[in-house]
């Protein structure tokens, strides 16, 4: 098996924090180097930490190339207690929740012409689609704005489809006692190239549930950031990927605790099958100064199903507070739990059954915590169908 | 009538210091409605005979057989001894994460009987099976043992037994962790079952409380990976006094 279960933190160094290319490297994930001009990132290597494990060769027009910045085509469900706008690049509200931390990033930053704005006002629990589908392959830059006002409820869905090769920024910001959840879902064509960065900002009191699923695409890498910035804030990130032969999934977490009495849970499980599915998490948690008080715990799991994959699982955990109330991390890359499948099968479930039983229960669980009932039924039929494709040995 | 016949059964297991023999020469016959019980000291072997005959691969059979009404069981995979008619309620029911009570209920429900239960008459048997085991309908969506207490782990088991109908039943350890009322409860659910479907039982226990519920008809003491004697109810009552020293003089446990 080559699957490589590690869990070393990352060591190479980073961009100082006072301009790129600086031989200082910085310690702490907070100080990153982060900018609104793609010309202000150096010439992209590979070797880079934050590029690293992503095969840059096959996304140097993503990187470096002329973006399609007119708005990416999304369909947005009408409701009450919803507003959407598009806006231009003058906007306030562009750059309110972060700034491009890396070149990719800045590309989609400075070439997008106008930012998708989606506000949610209502305190009445409601659930937005974005459908957004690709409808050819040009390179294309995108941003978008979601945002819960104070006490504000609900739940943003944004659906990706087609063939697209999309670089693009999403700013989520959760207003004072909001309770927001926002669910990318990557159901792209198996061509597709996305790399998304995602920018959440917690405000006090505030809720924000971020759930990341990936299952189509020949390279994605979908990378929240989310600071918790106002005291009580909570934020609960989720993710769920399946990678076939041949497919790249990768996904860079961040939370960053900043006020006090903060609390993170980030759980990601993702299942491998085929010769060359390969998958990248990276989760850290910074808990800064001042975050007294705060709870966090990340998680990573990866189920391998056959031979010839590769799942890199890397948690860092920063903390510069003494006064917590819990920090933990978990990362597991493995096969098939032997007595899982000897449990399902002592009912009579024949083997096959019991593989998909166990790795669909698997990816259910993070399902199951999304709480939206429609959702999770249509996640359910999407898992299903990515397993009856698989041979699952 | 079914008979469930071991003959001669050598079992053993890799470890890392090398392959270690635990049964060493099993002999016993279970028929349809009879009740065996089956007890001994910690580490003689018994979850492995347990698990060796519901087909556990950490098992390596080294000579001997096991049929049940003259099938080769030792031939067939794990799923194939169920579907045949075996079942084995487990001392450490595993839990299952993401896979709902009701949907692995109703999956196993579907492969034993080679088609999916008829809806309606299936979800008035699992509520009835669940509530006669005084297990909550709220269990039916939650993940299979997952969060579950030792005692209600192993009512569900009870359950499963109610709604497969196995022809033979190994019971390991299922009286361990039960409080006084769930003993009650689960002894009426195992007699319950005998009654209405002519279940053969091995039940593997170290208390005799159990027995004063399910009646054996045989009871046996095992003993360094073999059955060193059998009896009556009434062995049990001896044992239960006795302990076990008078079989374990000149031989090792484990
Ligand atoms: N994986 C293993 N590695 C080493 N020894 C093992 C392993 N599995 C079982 N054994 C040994 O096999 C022997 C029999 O174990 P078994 O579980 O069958 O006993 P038991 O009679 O069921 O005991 P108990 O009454 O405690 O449940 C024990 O000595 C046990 O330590
Ligand atoms: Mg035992």
């Amino acid at each position: 098996m080559t699957s490589a279960p590690s869990a070393a933190p990352e060591a190479a160094p980073l961009q100082h924090a006072h301009g790129p290319g600086s031989p200082v490297p910085v310690q702490t994930r907070s100080e990153r180097f982060a900018s609104a001009q793609h010309a202000d990132f150096p010439e992209v290597t590979g070797r880079e930490l934050e590029w690293r494990l992503t095969p840059v060769a096959s996304i140097r027009d993503l990187i470096d190339g002329p973006l399609d910045g007119s708005p990416f085509p999304a369909e947005v469900s009408p409701a009450a207690g919803v507003t959407v706008e598009w806006v231009g690049r003058d906007d306030a509200r562009i750059g309110s929740a972060g700034l491009a931390e890396e070149r990719a990033a800045a590309n989609a930053w400075s070439s997008s012409e106008r930012a998708l704005v989606v506000t949610l006002t209502g305190e009445e629990a409601i659930t937005v689609t974005v459908d957004r589908t690709a409808p050819d392959s040009t390179p294309r830059a995108a941003h978008t704005i979601i945002t819960a006002k104070p006490n504000a409820r609900g739940t943003v869905i944004i659906d990706h489809r087609g063939p697209a090769r999309l670089t693009e920024n999403v700013e989520i910001i959760a207003e004072q006692g909001s309770d927001l959840t926002v669910v990318s879902l990557q159901e792209w064509d198996d061509e597709a190239v996305h790399l998304s960065s995602h920018f959440g900002r917690v405000e006090r009191d505030a809720r924000l549930k971020h759930v990341v699923v990936s299952l189509g695409g020949a390279v994605v890498r979908v990378n929240p950031s989310v600071a918790l910035a106002g005291e009580g804030a909570d934020g609960q990130l989720l993710g769920l990927y399946f990678a076939d032969a041949g497919q790249h999934l990768e996904q860079r977490v961040y939370v960053h605790h900043i006020a006090p009495h903060t609390v993170s849970r980030v759980s990601y499980k993702g299942a491998l099958n085929g010769e060359g599915a390969r998958t990248v998490w990276v989760g850290d948690v910074l808990i800064g100064r001042e975050a007294t008080g705060t709870d966090s715990y990340e998680e990573n799991r990866n189920l391998v199903l056959s031979d010839g994959t590769r799942a890199d699982s890397i948690p860092n955990l920063e903390i510069e507070t003494g006064e917590i109330a819990g920090a933990g991390h978990a990362s597991a890359t493995g096969r098939f739990d032997d007595e899982h499948l000897f449990y399902l099968r002592a009912r009579g479930i024949d083997e096959q059954e019991a593989r998909r039983l166990v790795v669909l229960g698997f990816l259910l669980e993070i399902v199951q915590r999304i709480g939206n009932e429609a959702l999770e039924a249509r996640l359910l039929a999407l898992l299903e169908d990515e397993l009856a494709a698989v041979e699952v040995v | 009538m079914s008979t469930l016949e071991i003959r001669d059964l050598h079992v053993s297991i890799e470890t890392d210091q090398g392959v270690k023999p635990i049964l060493r020469g099993v002999d016993l016959t279970i028929n349809s409605g009879e009740t065996h019980a089956i007890m001994g000291p910690n580490g003689s072997g018994k979850s492995t005979l347990a698990y060796t005959i519901a087909g556990h691969p950490r098992y390596t059979v080294d000579s001997g057989t096991i049929t049940l009404d003259g099938e080769n069981v030792l031939e067939m995979s794990i799923d194939e001894r169920a579907r045949a008619g075996l079942f084995l309620a487990m001392q450490y029911p595993v839990e299952i994460p993401g896979v709902t009570v009701s949907n692995f209920l109703r999956t196993a429900k579907t492969a034993l009987d080679g088609e999916a239960p008829p809806l309606r008459s299936w979800i008035k048997e699992l509520k009835g099976s669940m509530e006669a085991l005084r297990m909550d309908s709220s269990f039916a969506e939650r993940n299979v043992n997952e969060g579950f207490s030792g005692g209600e782990k192993k009512r569900h088991e009870i359950v499963q037994l109610e709604l497969l109908k196995p022809k033979i039943a190994v019971l390991d350890e299922t009286d361990s962790g039960l409080d006084v009322d769930a003993l009650k409860i689960v002894s009426e659910g195992v007699n319950r079952v005998k009654e209405n479907t002519g279940l053969g039982v091995l039940l593997i226990t170290h208390y005799t409380r159990i027995l004063r519920y399910i009646q054996p008809d045989f009871v046996h003491v095992f003993v360094d990976g073999r059955v060193a004697e059998e009896g009556g109810p009434e062995l049990a009552e001896r044992l239960e006094n006795e302990g076990y020293d008078r079989y374990l003089s000149g031989s090792t446990v484990g």
